[in-house]
């Protein structure tokens, strides 16, 4: 018998596994964006879930913007990234530290 | 019908199991392949929901253009992957124990007083027969979401715009065609009329 309760399970565990990739791996931008990925896909699961349960379509419309807008963001980050590596030889989050900050 | 719990439990042993290779394995190229299989198994469960459209856009959007956009990246820049893995061991701690403090917390929530148990959120029934989730989607999509998808679609034009101005790189040297200055060209500055006299013509 599923229920709501082993959706969210599912989704939870997810984005537990995405933050802990984000800090194993602070130093690889790609690994990282690849995790803001993996986080976006658990929280559309929770989307898809509550939607499917609730007999709600905008849940879905939702999960639909989320998927352009993480789109676009992929597009943007992985070209920030190219003239990054393109200036610096590097993708290092340690080693771009121009900012100072 | 304990088929599916079967596909449920599948997908999503083979979800996590590839997201936790995602953070893990050494090769970034290895990385965004079990990326695909990730979202593979989740379009798999999309359809187990009846997400068919969703599921679909999954595979269609991410596997298919987002993750070929991180493969071609990965491959073009020549990544020395070694310094970017010092401190996985260091921080590999504290990721546990933040991830574990969280899983904790979600799994508390969601499964005390049983809030999305059964009772709370019935199962719902399956879609009667000849139910296009398609254009139950679409219906809700042009009608009531109409502005905010006109705004994902200028959305989608602003990162092409930015994605190409960001990576885009004269070279100097090269020799490139300026339309601007080939449509403002005046009639003087190609034709030259000159009068000369008429030759006197050969005999022979």
């Amino acid at each position: 018998m599923l229920t709501l309760a082993h959706f969210l399970t599912l989704g939870a565990l997810l984005f537990c596994l995405s933050a802990a990739g984000i800090f194993l791996n602070r130093k690889n931008v790609i690994i990282l964006l690849m995790c803001i990925e993996l986080m976006l896909l658990a929280v559309n699961m929770n989307f898809v879930a509550f939607s499917r349960f609730l007999g709600n379509l905008d849940g879905q419309v939702f999960v639909f913007f989320i998927l352009t807008v993480a789109a676009a963001e992929a597009a943007i980050g992985l070209a920030i990234l190219v003239v990054v590596f393109r200036n610096r030889q590097t993708i290092n989050v340690a080693e771009l530290d121009d900012l100072k900050g | 019908m304990p088929i599916y719990e079967i596909v449920f439990y599948t997908f999503s042993l083979v979800m996590l199991a590839s997201a936790v290779a995602v953070i893990s394995v050494r090769n970034p190229v290895y990385a965004a392949l079990f990326l695909v299989l990730t979202f593979f198994s989740a379009s798999a469960i999309w359809m187990l929901l009846e997400v068919e459209f969703l599921a679909i856009i999954l595979i269609l959007v991410y596997v298919g253009a987002v993750m070929v956009l991180f493969l071609f990246v990965v491959m073009m820049l020549d990544i020395n992957v070694e310094p970017l893995r010092e401190g996985f061991i260091r921080y590999l701690p504290v990721g546990l124990v933040v991830a574990g403090l969280m899983a904790a917390e979600f799994l508390l929530v969601i499964w005390t007083k049983s809030r999305f148990g059964p009772e709370a959120f019935p199962s719902p029934p399956p879609h009667p027969e000849g139910y296009s989730n398609t254009q139950a989607v679409g219906e809700v999509l042009y009608t009531n979401y109409l502005l905010p998808f006109e705004v994902a679609g200028i959305i989608l034009l602003v990162a092409i715009i930015a994605a190409v101005t960001l990576t885009l790189r004269h070279r100097s040297g090269a020799h490139r065609q300026n339309p601007s200055r080939q449509v403002q060209v005046q009639r003087d500055e190609r034709v030259r009329l000159v009068k000369m006299k008429p030759e006197p013509r050969q005999e022979g």
